[in-house]
């Protein structure tokens, strides 16, 4: 069985497979543009991503001047709002969240992490970011087409998305789906090579049970979009027809503007089925590397090793298990069997338990720990914070009694953005504080970086937890305005006024955070090759930021798990994954022995 | 753990353990490419888990009849209609090219390039016959009228699950035989005995394709049996 700390070993199993062949670029074209080396290719996934989520963040400041300053800004009209809302939703969760988890974070690390070369098939995985460029591409076109992009939410429930009241129902629907299917194609490609690289393509003495924590998050979440994906494919597709050649896989029969229609028979609960099939598994595909990351950002700033590493990674193989068997939860108003309900909150309410061990972990990482403060910590203990109070609300939703009275309210957005919006997004900023000195050999400038840090926090909580409040008095959600209503003071009026202004300093100081990335660039200090002292094979790596194959001549060799820090005994207060127990030098050093076997 | 060369493997559950906590594989002896096949068919066994599983939905929540099916898949022989005879030998040569396929493979193991890359032409001829029934098919039911929003004998799902999911199955197997025409020249030219490199990927390919392969075509076919059972047997 495997030992997690393993320390006293120096017997390392003799290399199974040759080493992989690489391409190597011999062209501008080939190295910088279509290449085949994960680390430019997690860059141009990553570059792809922030620029189509700075289009989700301009749409989130104009749905929320239309919501701060109802009948003020003449351009805004309810047409308008709604597909804001719609592209919002989209941008962020899918273009942006999963595609710079999955496509940018797990091509940059996967491969350092496991000590790997590259990923197992860098060809597959190069068609990978060009598919997805292209359905960023269909997905941005839709804003130019003929009525504009879809307005339907963006959860796309039939019949009302392909219906002419819909904005954007005719070029912009069928655009979004495209884009969402060939997204769907193109990930396949790259989580493919995720996963088979970390089941196959690990380095010697790279036992599963010594990975980072933050390869097992992103390894996790690709298995869920592996299988969740195929759902909204399918959804995609068939939604596509209904639209397009007039089946009724989701239309019922229809009365629109006093005509009707030829659609019959169809099943709109059908697609929300497997709309949620995929969208709550989607939930963990954003949360799981998170959680993976911020074990390691922890671990790292805190200098103590992670508390329960072997716990922690079954708390993401359950959460992941569970997150296939929950996704009813999102329809309990939808009309279903009251029976599902049941089922569905409890299964929903378990997911509490690997969620909370993971938070007791964390914190008990944290417990009598030599915390530095700095950004990325900063930003990792924001996190938990944040990920509690999201959780939190999660429970009052989970359950059916609880959930059918906030439905639809403001909140259920203060909840989702708190738990997977502004949580996973406090992590994405944390890991890029953390490694970009490793990824382009400068350090990000400091002072700008706690300018950002603060004013997103403590931002993210000012816009956010009104919201909560206003969801108690019922604003429901997606109203382009509510005018007067009986049961929602006036006061509420001026939250709203309050949540703007604070979205619109938030959103600024998000430009800061794009200023300083490149500014630093040029002009940042010049980083140590591991500058925080880490343990985990990335930072272990010839050349700053690595060279093409990662590891010059021979792959490195690991001898124990990612958190030996403060060793008693050993010379400094991190021992590397590839450092052998004889160069340990610890005082109490045992002699090397084999492992005991039956 | 920490387990020398010279040891044998243990077997059963304890195999498995030792396999996944051992260092760089999970799974030993399987190449980098089957691996991913296996992985990607257990993706695609979703998506067509969730075609056939909203085929059986909207099947039950139409209000409208649906056509008799041993009716409709019927073929007139001399004058009398031989319910799914069609579908009998479309299934049978599909299954057929399985055993070819798994003869390539076993000759693929054994460096036979000559009789792997003759295996997988007929496999591929056989395939390419099955899309070819299937295009035969898909006219006789256009010309009595069967479109995707509707048709003359009952439900207007039954043509939107039909067309769409055998149409998605039949691209599944258009792609198969184009790849097994690509992989038998290859085999036949002696790239995967030479190490010749692959025009896209620059790196050398080896017999293992054919294996992935092979797991990809025998899926195609599993899936086939599922639509067969679930659309023209119910």
């Amino acid at each position: 069985m495997a030992d997690v700390t393993n320390r006293d070993i120096d017997y390392v199993a003799p290399a199974e497979v040759e080493e992989e062949e690489l391409y190597h670029a011999h062209s501008w074209i080939t190295k910088y543009v279509f290449s085949q080396d994960a680390k430019v290719i997690a860059i141009q996934y990553s570059l792809t991503a922030i620029a189509i989520g700075l289009v989700g963040l301009v749409l989130s400041w104009l749905m929320r001047l239309q919501l701060g300053f109802p009948d003020y800004f003449s351009f805004i009209d309810a047409e308008h709002y709604y597909q804001f809302i719609t592209m919002h939703g989209m941008i962020m969760v899918v273009y942006l969240l999963t595609a710079l988890f999955l496509g940018g974070f797990g091509n940059y690390f996967i491969p350092l992490m496991v000590g790997a070369r590259d990923m197992v098939f860098p060809y597959v995985n190069m068609l990978s970011f060009w598919i997805y460029l292209i359905a960023v591409l269909v997905l941005v076109a839709s804003f130019f087409v003929e009525g504009g992009p879809t307005g339907a939410g963006w959860t796309l429930y039939p019949p009302q998305t392909i219906l002419s009241g819909t904005p954007g129902s005719d070029g912009g629907i069928v655009l979004m789906l495209v884009s969402l299917a060939l997204f769907i194609v193109g990930f396949t490609m790259g989580g493919l090579n995720y996963v088979v690289t970390v089941l196959q393509g690990r380095t010697r003495g790279m036992t599963m049970m010594r990975l980072p924590l933050t390869v097992w998050g992103i390894f996790i979440a690709t298995i869920l979009a592996l299988l969740a994906f195929p759902a909204l494919f399918v959804g995609a597709i068939m939604m596509l027809f209904d639209k397009l050649l007039g089946t009724s896989f989701f239309m019922p029969a229809i009365v629109e503007l006093g005509e009707q229609l030829s659609y019959g028979g169809g099943s709109p609960l059908l697609f929300q089925h497997l709309f949620w099939f995929f969208g709550h598994p989607e939930v963990y595909i954003v949360a799981l590397p998170a959680f993976g990351i911020v074990s390691d950002l922890i671990s790292v700033h805190a200098r103590k090793n992670i508390f329960g590493y072997r716990m922690m990674v079954w708390a993401l193989v359950a959460i992941g298990g569970l997150s296939f068997i929950v996704w009813a939860h999102h329809m309990y108003v939808s009309g279903m069997n009251p029976y599902f309900g049941f089922f569905f909150a409890t299964t929903t309410l378990i997911i509490a338990i690997p969620t909370a061990l993971k938070v007791y972990n964390w914190v008990l990482t944290l417990w009598q720990g030599d915390i530095h403060l700095t950004l990325p910590m900063l930003f990792a203990l924001a996190f938990i914070v944040t990920f509690v109070n999201g959780g939190i609300t999660g429970l009052f939703l989970g359950n059916v009694v609880v959930d059918v009275p906030l439905s639809d309210t403001m909140f259920v957005v203060a909840h989702f953005h708190m738990v997977m919006g502004v949580a996973p997004l406090l992590v994405i900023f944390g890991s890029i504080y953390h490694w970009y000195p490793k990824i382009t050999g400068r350090m990000l400038n400091e002072g700008m970086g706690q300018f950002h840090f603060w004013v997103t926090f403590l931002g993210a909580y000012a816009i956010f937890f009104p919201m909560h409040y206003l969801g108690f008095l019922g604003v429901p959600r997606r109203y382009y305005e509510i005018g007067e209503t009986m049961f929602v003071p006036d006061s509420a009026q001026t939250l709203s006024a309050f949540i703007t202004v604070m979205t619109l300093i938030v959103g600024f100081s998000q430009v800061v955070f794009l200023f300083n990335l490149v500014w630093s660039l040029f002009h940042g200090e010049k980083a140590d090759p591991n500058p925080w002292r880490a343990t985990t094979l990335e930072w272990q790596t010839p050349e700053t930021p690595p060279g093409h194959g990662n590891f010059g001549k021979a792959l490195p060799i690991v001898y124990r798990w990612a958190y030996d820090y403060s060793v008693p005994g050993a010379k400094e207060d991190f021992i590397p994954q590839n450092m052998p127990p004889s160069k340990v030098s610890g005082k109490k050093k045992t002699k090397p022995r084999r492992a005991k076997r039956k | 753990m920490a387990q020398s060369a010279t040891d044998a493997p243990p077997d059963g559950l304890e195999g498995f353990v030792a396999d996944w906590s051992s260092d760089q594989r999970a799974f030993k002896n399987v190449p980098w490419g089957k691996a991913m096949m296996w992985i990607f068919l257990l993706s695609d066994t979703f998506i067509f888990s969730c075609f056939l599983l909203s085929y059986m939905t909207v099947r039950s929540s139409t209000k409208v009849d649906w056509p008799n099916t041993s009716e409709v898949f019927g073929l007139d022989v001399g004058g009398v209609s031989v319910p799914l005879l069609l579908i009998a030998i479309m299934t049978f040569i599909l299954i057929s090219s399985s055993g070819t396929m798994a003869m390539a493979v076993n000759a693929g193991y054994a460096r036979k390039r000559k009789l792997t890359a003759a295996l997988l032409v007929v496999t591929a001829l056989l395939g390419a016959s099955f899309v070819g029934m299937q295009a035969f098919e898909w006219t006789k039911l256009i010309h009595e009228g069967v479109r995707p929003w509707g048709n003359p004998m009952g439900a207007p799902q039954f043509g939107s699950s039909f067309f769409m999911i055998t149409g998605f199955h039949g691209f599944h197997v258009s792609v198969g035989v184009l790849f097994l025409f690509i992989v038998a020249f290859k085999v036949a030219r002696g790239d995967y005995d030479l190490g010749r490199k692959g025009f896209f990927t620059s790196r050398p390919g080896n017999y293992g394709i054919v294996e992935s392969l092979g797991l990809y075509w025998h899926f195609v076919d599993l899936v086939w049996v599922f639509i067969f059972a679930f659309f023209y047997l119910w």
